[in-house]
């Protein structure tokens, strides 16, 4: 090593990979994988919620786990977010592509993608 | 792309009680429902929680699991990592909430609220082998500072102000020890050494911080080259410790390919490297001169000092000597400043300390806190209390050099001084918690073994002395004590404490005067009245039947290894069998009569 900036480098490139060790995320991304979410292809999704939390480099406020059934088969995959202080907002029918978009508009840019919430479907 | 984390401990408890299985195994499975993208195992450092082990964390929930077996890792890997459902039954109890998939943080559990993690701060938390990790956690960064910004004289004042004491045992401050060595940089060779001898029975936060994190060590002693000017290192660890050597020496190959030991590190023209050397074990190769003298190559006994190792040391040329613990403080407050570190602490006594619980205590293990937090809160809260449900009697501090700190001053805060005061030490950190179960004699009469054992022979006060010592105590053990015994004891731990040639001399007699000095009625008993009050010496003991309790089923005469239990006449009022009685010429007082005796006739007397 040759100087403080390489150094600085490796730094960088390694805290988002340990930062969730902290516990310190204020935003958990909590998606059903029951049976009825997996077999509606809530997997691809799951991954994309990761791959672009860490591409959007969000990995040190937002955490994405998995939990079971939510009770809303019909609606799978469905993924509920959780922002500190702030009401939980569902997404229901999700895809990978909408995840994306939901990491963009809503974790990054913190507006809720109104067209994908429970709220939006059941007024159909 | 990696969602979550499962930190497996590999300290040398949990390795022992399989957690390199567990690791093996979450592999397997992960890799059975392809998860082995998604989830990365890591093996770390110790967690401190031992008595739990093996223990792992999942993040990002946080979930602690305790007592992990290998059956339980299909149902974590299948209903944990795959569906998201933490498995409850494994949880800690204390870190159980009700919200499951955000677990109540560690932090927050009375093992761990009380507790402030600066040397163990990455144990438990990165991958010791992995020295990424170690620098995700701004490691190397104090490095980079000290050759680009700061002087050698700096980085030397800065240690002074902080008021950094040794943690090995006897309390020096750390920034005179440098200083001390600093003259005349550049124009003579000078060593580091590091003192990784860990030999008191019953300390392992040496062992934990060199299997946790490393490269904090390596990071310091690059340091402490730099402020004395010395370009060489040594550590001086033990060859019982293997899994602690195998991570130094992956942590020095990692250093040595990333240019951070070596020559021309950060490009500012310093050289430091560092060798391991292994000690077979000797407990005065914790004493310095004695340790430098093993990595010369020869036999591992002291010498006098002065001169002190800061002028002639190693290889005879200045050298600074410090103990592990020391050493990890060393970066964070180079990082974090001298007012951080002098935020914790007592006046004389800065910063943290390590102990080691171990004894006749709920939470066995390796806790952190701030000096001068009570003995009562490190044995009661963090400790969890005495499992037994008896009552405390007394701790041992500082291991076979230390000693006892009684009922009585529970409260005392810890520290250096506090601990010298009431007749103890802080020693390396070894903390044995005792019940009314333990005899004080006895106890004085173990750690007196160990050190007859461990007297490297040169001095005539250690090697004589000490034995002299345990030879009244064995005869006060088998009853045949008399109160000048007392005073001999007294008078001869005194001699050999001022004209022993090194540490281990000089605190020898420690345990048994202290002892002395609170528990004398128990000496007392034992000389006196020929009774062991704790039960424990058995050449004072008798063990007894009460006839009217005897049931007369006759399980103790059946389990009697030398047939002294034989039936009486003697039917007790309201029993339709008549009573056992122990013949005390044939009993060898080996006490398998009492466990098996359901009414519990049988006592000790």
């Amino acid at each position: 090593m040759k100087s403080l900036a390489e150094l600085a480098a490796i730094r960088e490139k390694m805290q988002s990979k340990v930062v969730i060790r902290e516990g310190n995320a204020t935003t958990r991304v909590v998606v059903g994988m029951a049976t009825c979410g997996i077999a509606a292809g809530a997997r691809p999704v799951l991954n994309a919620f990761v791959d672009s939390v860490n591409k959007e480099a969000l990995t040190d406020k937002v955490t994405v786990t998995q939990t079971g059934c939510i009770g809303i088969c019909q609606y799978e995959p469905v993924v509920e977010v959780f922002e500190e202080g702030k009401e939980k907002v569902t997404y229901v029918k999700l895809d990978a592509a909408k995840a994306v978009e939901i990491v963009e508009k809503h974790l990054k840019g913190g507006n809720v993608v109104t067209e994908y919430t429970i709220g939006a479907y059941e007024k159909d | 792309m990696i969602r979550s984390h499962v930190l497996i401990c590999g300290g040398t408890g949990c390795t022992s009680s399989g957690s390199l299985k567990l690791q093996e195994a979450m592999n397997t499975e992960l890799a059975t429902y392809g998860l082995q993208d998604e989830v990365k195992v890591v093996l770390t450092g110790c967690f401190g929680l031992c008595a739990l082990g093996p223990v792992m964390i999942v993040y990002p929930e946080g979930t602690f699991y305790s007592n992990v077996k290998l059956e339980d890792i299909h149902e974590i890997v299948e209903e944990h990592l795959l569906k998201g459902r933490p498995v409850e039954r494994l949880v800690y109890h204390e870190a159980k909430s009700e919200d499951i998939h955000h677990a109540t943080s560690l932090s927050e559990t009375t093992f761990y609220k009380k507790q402030k993690r600066v040397a163990l701060r990455n144990c438990g938390v990165i991958n010791p082998e992995n020295i990424d990790e170690y620098i995700a956690m701004d490691g190397y960064a104090a490095l980079g500072k000290v050759l680009t910004e700061m002087t050698p004289d700096d980085v030397i004042q800065t240690i002074l102000d902080s008021g950094l004491r040794g943690r090995g045992g006897g309390g020096f401050p750390t920034g005179l020890k440098w200083k001390f060595a600093s003259g005349n940089r550049g124009n003579v060779q000078k060593y580091i050494g590091c003192n990784a001898d860990e030999g008191d029975p019953g300390a392992f936060m040496d062992r934990s911080i060199l299997e946790g994190d490393p490269h904090a060590v390596l990071e310091a002693m690059a340091i402490a080259g730099y402020a004395i000017g010395a370009d060489e290192g040594y550590i001086y660890v033990r060859a019982e410790y293997p899994i602690a050597i195998h991570r130094l020496e992956v942590a020095i190959k990692q250093a040595r390919e990333y240019g951070l030991l070596g020559k021309d590190i950060f490009g500012t023209g310093f050289n430091f490297d560092i060798q391991l050397r292994f000690g077979a074990g000797a407990f005065v190769c914790g004493e310095e001169t004695a340790l430098m003298t093993s990595i010369e190559g020869n036999r591992g006994e002291p010498r006098p000092r002065p001169p002190f190792p800061a002028v002639k040391g190693l290889f005879g040329q200045p050298t600074v000597l410090n103990n592990v613990e020391t050493y990890a403080n060393i970066p964070q407050i180079i990082l974090k400043g001298v007012d951080w570190f002098k935020s914790m602490g007592t006046e004389k006594s800065k910063g943290t300390k390590v102990f080691a619980l171990g004894g006749k205590i709920t939470n066995t293990g390796l806790v952190e806190v701030p000096m001068g937090t009570t003995l009562r809160e490190v044995v009661e809260e963090i400790g969890g209390g005495i499992p037994t449900g008896k009552k405390f009697k007394a701790a041992q501090t500082g291991g076979p050099s230390g000693g006892c700190i009684p009922a009585s001053l529970i409260d005392t805060p810890i520290d250096y001084d506090n601990l010298i005061a009431i007749g103890s030490m802080m020693g390396s950190g070894g903390l044995i918690v005792m019940d009314e179960d333990t005899c004080m004699v006895d106890l004085a009469r173990f750690f007196l073994e160990f050190t007859v054992d461990e007297s490297c022979g040169k001095c005539t006060p250690c090697r004589v002395g000490t034995r002299r010592l345990l030879e009244i105590l064995d005869k006060i053990i088998a009853g045949n004590g008399e109160m000048e015994d007392l005073d001999r004891l007294e008078e001869l731990s005194n001699y050999i404490k001022s004209a022993s040639l090194c540490g281990l001399g000089q605190t020898a007699p420690n345990p048994v005067l202290s002892t002395l000095r609170y528990f004398r009625d128990e000496y007392v008993a034992h000389i006196v009245d020929k009774k062991c009050p704790a039960g424990v010496c058995k050449s004072l003991l008798q063990f007894k039947i009460d006839a009217d309790k005897c049931i007369g089923c006759g399980m103790c005469a059946k389990n009697c290894p030398a047939d002294a239990i034989a039936r009486t006449d003697y039917i007790a009022p309201g029993h339709k069998l008549a009573s056992f009685a122990i013949d005390p010429k044939k009993c060898v007082k080996c006490g398998a009569c009492m466990e098996k005796c359901k009414p519990h006739a049988i006592y000790k007397d």
